[in-house]
């Protein structure tokens, strides 16, 4: 393989078209897609759902689905063209060109073989015999810093987290060297602090091996950490390319102005404003676009735009735009005016839910897991509670016992306006049923697909707020047109619905009964942040009017940002921070706090300095001894924090600390507040 | 809350291939399925028979012409005659109702009960669904022909008490089934919202659960219609079920087996290959539409 002359480039893809078979008519998927990575280049391809992606990928290794085909255009791997690699006679020479990380790492795993025969495989397929491939790898596993990678041999793949599963797989896949790694959304689902481990770890082998990257995701910040090019996709054509951090500094697309713009920032807060959202809709599959792919979305677009589809103009050093318009990008217009939120009236005085001493044990297989141990939280009549945490850390058992789906273990005590709240939701009386409602994550389960959007808001209607006939149909249309559901829309299913609309009639649904407190889990964890941006904004302005609270949890900590008043931090079921969301977000933090902020990505890539956490969460199920955190913590003390729980002190007032270190040294060895990121606010 | 503040969303995404175009997908499915095409014509020149059966025959099927007993298929006789004379094409042809009749009656009280059956196990859980559970894996035990000959022997053979004895074996199969589907939509959140609601558990399992495990439903009962066919022209054969001189297939094989070794085989093998041919047809549909709904 080595050879004098210099490595081609890792991947070339030339005008590439693909296209899917559907009932027998052609449509097109990818359009003229044109990019390249040079050996040892990370180059990340963003974009949002059906924005084509994943089939880039798949064609990429030739494994589109047997309905699609590449219908033009060219792609080269390493100089080969990758057409020529699905014979099986090539099989040896695929592995050493390029290997795939999917997005779910315990799939690609084969759960009833161990670890170290799996990884092992790969080598004997490369011509090793058992006990060279053996040895190999483990220094494989050794090599994505795995501490111990003869114990995690001897393991199935169940036995390990889901961070050390993408670990084993990038191993495997980095096993023959090959010119181009594509990873495809590698950490969409790890919990935000293994993201980071992952991400350093990727970052670290960068500079170990030759291996050009094509990182797919639809998450911007990772992007921008990752990459050294980015590519923009949009229905299928690459809008904008260029060096990262130019791309998201400087756009020159309107779509990239607009990706740019929807997502919540550090420093952005409910009070502040609305978010910026993309108007419209993906154009359809099959719809006939004659001009630009974005002109109907887009506020800048002249009678040419919807004419002549743009060409990628060059737009400086490696960068070019598919914008007639790309000089005046950064002008493109607001689509929200950014008018300030009038802040919630003044919190009344005794709180609109308050839960004392709630712990809930789970029995299972014999050993009981402590989802939650004594959890003290107050939510205030018209305040966004926001609970983070990452996963086992209670958060949803915690709503689900204030919903009274779980009940908590004896002791628990819940109150509404003061008026005790019983466990289970059947025995609480109608005033409070319909005071605490819930927004699911996933619109999908949520909504019973079989009913229409008229029988699943009116149902909740008849139920909740005990209305019957015409007054029903009124407001119905109201509250449909209170979260803008065209009117239209009522007879439909979920099916025929997008995502960001199904979730606007599942918050319908909770605020037919007028509720005071929605729990919100996750609510836009599963829709694009052009639409995660809209139902924010929803949310915000539903709060504003009808004065309801939110128990908002989610693991996006700019999402928390943005909507909470107040925030909770969680971890293994105790509450380890507690207060204002601006004490929450600014040292002196929890050590806890201080990890999580720290992990996660910026757009704007200005680079946190990283608070490593060793390790993996414990089992809830057999806690550590003392502080539940000593055994990540960077800022440990010492003994005290494996003997000693220490108690929820709140060190000032209103913000709450479960840790043995005063506040005053908290302060001193986290820096003062990192300038906040503001300085690259792209264009605004 | 008004509705004056911001645009309403402007075009709706309005994808294809979702549970209210299920129905028009699976149709579009089965309308380019070969199996499906033939079984269902089988089924319906049945079907045609069942109903108008006793007019569209060249003969009525109780007419005898002791004249021509035992005659050979020929031009005016095209399935021959049996030992009184009668034209077995028109006995063929009206036997369709009878056993149609029964059959499509157990199927369906079976897929009623078996329904209820399998909501309250797979929504109820616990001591119910331990003890329910427990008892239809008893009766999944017993041998469906055996029971039925045994059951309809003691209450007297009417074609009542097949259709109800059919319907009662079957029931604890199709509830296994729709127990299994309940447990997995259980699962989902939209359940969860009904229960915060605080609705009766039988709207939850009627309006919530039930219209969404309509598939299996679907497929089990076409299924089961099949072995119905069977299960019913067995049980004519051994003089469980309808009662002569009713045209009927199992009745009239029992009536002439004794004189195939005479060498009238004509006088069986038409009512034995109507009922294979309607079991055959049953089961293409069902395998059709068990692949269209994956």
């Amino acid at each position: 393989m080595s050879s004098p002359q210099p490595r081609p480039d890792a991947l070339v893809v030339d005008h590439l078209d693909i296209a899917y078979t559907v009932r027998g008519n052609l449509r097109s998927a990818v359009r003229d897609v044109s990019f390249r990575i040079t050996p040892g280049q990370a180059y990340g391809l963003v974009g949002e759902s059906g924005c084509g992606k994943s089939t880039i990928a798949l064609a990429l290794v030739n494994y589109l689905p047997r309905n699609g085909a590449v219908t033009g255009g060219s792609v080269e791997i390493d100089g080969t063209d990758v057409r020529s690699l699905r014979d099986e006679s090539h099989r040896r020479r695929r592995a050493r060109t390029v290997s795939m990380v999917y997005q779910d790492a315990s799939r690609s795993l084969n759960p009833s073989m161990r670890i170290g025969r799996q990884v092992a495989e790969v080598f004997t397929v490369a011509g090793a015999d058992r006990r060279q491939a053996a040895e190999r790898a483990e220094q494989a596993l050794a090599r994505v810093r795995i501490s111990d990678p003869a114990g995690v041999m001897r393991r199935y793949p169940h036995q390990l987290s889901g961070g050390m599963q993408q670990r084993v797989v990038i191993a495997m896949a980095l096993a023959a060297e090959p010119a181009l790694l594509i990873l495809d959304e590698p950490t969409t689902g790890l919990d935000a602090t293994v993201e980071a481990e992952v991400l350093d770890l990727v970052a670290a082998l960068r500079q170990e091996i030759s291996t050009a990257l094509l990182f797919i995701s639809h998450n911007l910040g990772v992007v921008a950490r990752m990459c050294d090019r980015v590519g923009v996709l949009y229905a299928g054509e690459l809008v904008e390319q260029g060096p990262a951090r130019e791309v998201f500094t400087a756009p020159r697309h309107p779509y990239t102005v607009g990706l740019l713009r929807c997502i919540p920032r550090r420093d952005h807060l409910k009070g502040h404003g609305v978010l910026d959202t993309i108007p419209g809709f993906l154009p359809a599959p099959d719809a006939d676009v004659t001009g630009c792919e974005f002109a109907d979305r887009c506020a800048l677009a002249e009678d040419r735009c919807r004419t002549d589809p743009p060409p990628m103009y060059p737009v400086g050093d490696g960068r070019g735009s598919r914008c007639h318009l790309h000089e005046r990008a950064h002008e493109l217009p607001r689509s929200t005016p950014p008018q300030a939120r009038r802040a919630p009236e003044a919190v009344a005085a005794t709180p609109l839910l308050q839960a004392t001493g709630i712990s809930k044990t789970f029995r299972s297989s014999g050993a009981d897991v402590h989802a939650l141990t004594n959890v003290d939280i107050e939510i205030r009549a018209g305040e966004t509670l926001g609970l983070v945490g990452e996963s086992g850390s209670g958060k949803t058992t915690l709503a689900r016992v204030l919903l009274g789906i779980v009940e908590a273990d004896a002791g628990a005590e819940v109150a509404l306006d003061g008026q005790p709240l019983a466990d289970k939701t059947h025995d609480r009386s109608r005033e409070q049923i319909k005071a605490v409602q819930i927004v699911f994550q996933n619109p999908d389960s949520a909504l019973n697909r079989r009913h229409t959007v008229r029988r699943l808001v009116g149902r909740a209607l008849s139920k909740l707020s005990g209305l019957r006939g015409s007054t029903r149909d009124q407001r119905l249309l109201e509250l449909t047109r209170s979260v803008r559901l065209a009117d239209r829309y009522l007879d439909l299913r979920p099916g025929q619905l997008s995502g960001g609309l199904k979730q606007r009639v599942a918050i319908a649904r909770a605020f037919a009964g007028a509720p005071r407190l929605v729990v919100c889990d996750e609510p836009t964890s599963a829709l694009d942040v052009s639409v995660q941006a809209a139902v924010l904004n929803l949310l915000a302005e539903l709060q504003g009017k009808e004065q309801v609270a939110y128990l908002f949890i989610s693991h996006d900590l700019g999402v928390i940002r943005y909507l909470s008043d107040r925030i909770c931090v969680l971890y293994l079921g105790r509450v380890l921070e507690l207060g204002s969301a601006e004490a929450v977000f600014s040292a002196p933090h929890h050590p806890y706090t201080e990890a999580l902020l720290s992990a996660v990505p910026t757009v704007d890539g200005s680079t946190n300095e990283r608070i490593k956490l060793d390790g993996e969460i414990p089992s809830p199920a057999n806690p550590p001894s003392g502080c539940v955190f000593h055994t990540r913590c960077p800022r440990k003390v010492g003994e005290i924090c494996e003997t000693d729980e220490p108690p929820l002190v709140e060190q000032e007032p209103g913000h709450a600390i479960r840790c043995h270190i005063p506040l005053a040294e908290l302060r001193t060895m986290q820096k003062p507040e990192r300038p906040a990121p503001a300085a690259i606010e792209p264009v605004a | 809350m008004s509705a004056t503040a911001a645009p309403i969303e402007p075009s709706g995404a309005v994808d294809a291939g979702s549970a209210s175009t299920l129905r028009r997908e699976v149709w579009r499915e089965l309308r380019h399925s070969r199996s499906f095409l033939i079984g269902m014509t089988i089924v319906l020149v049945w079907t045609v028979c069942a109903v108008a059966g006793y007019h569209i025959g060249p003969y009525t099927p109780f007419e005898q012409n002791l004249n021509a007993v035992n005659t050979a298929p020929s031009g005016s006789h095209w399935f021959g005659t049996d030992q009184v004379g009668r034209d077995v094409f028109s006995r063929v042809i009206a036997g369709a109702r009878s056993v149609m009749l029964v059959a499509f009656a157990a199927t369906l009280l079976g897929t009623i009960l078996g329904t209820v059956l399998g909501l309250i196990t797979g929504y109820l859980r616990g001591w119910v669904d331990e003890s329910l559970s427990r008892l239809i894996d008893a009766l999944l035990a017993l041998p469906v022909v055996v029971t039925a000959v045994l059951v309809v022997a003691a209450l007297g053979p009417s074609s009542i008490t097949v259709a109800l004895c059919i319907g009662v074996i079957f029931a604890p199969l199709i509830a296994r089934t729709v127990r299994t589907a309940v447990i997995q939509e259980r699962e989902l959140d939209y359940i969860t919202a009904a229960r915060l609601r605080d609705e009766r558990g039988s709207y939850i399992m009627f309006s919530e659960l039930l219209p969404n495990v309509m598939p299996p439903i679907m497929v089990e009962f076409t299924v089961r219609l099949g072995y119905a066919i069977f299960t019913v022209a067995s049980l004519s054969f051994l003089g469980l079920g309808i009662q002569l001189p009713t045209p009927d297939w199992g009745l009239d094989i029992s009536q002439n087996i004794s004189v195939v070794s005479a060498g009238y085989w004509w006088e069986v093998l038409f009512a034995a290959a109507a009922i294979a041919s309607l079991v055959i047809g049953i089961n293409l549909v069902a395998d059709a539409i068990e692949k269209a709904m994956e």
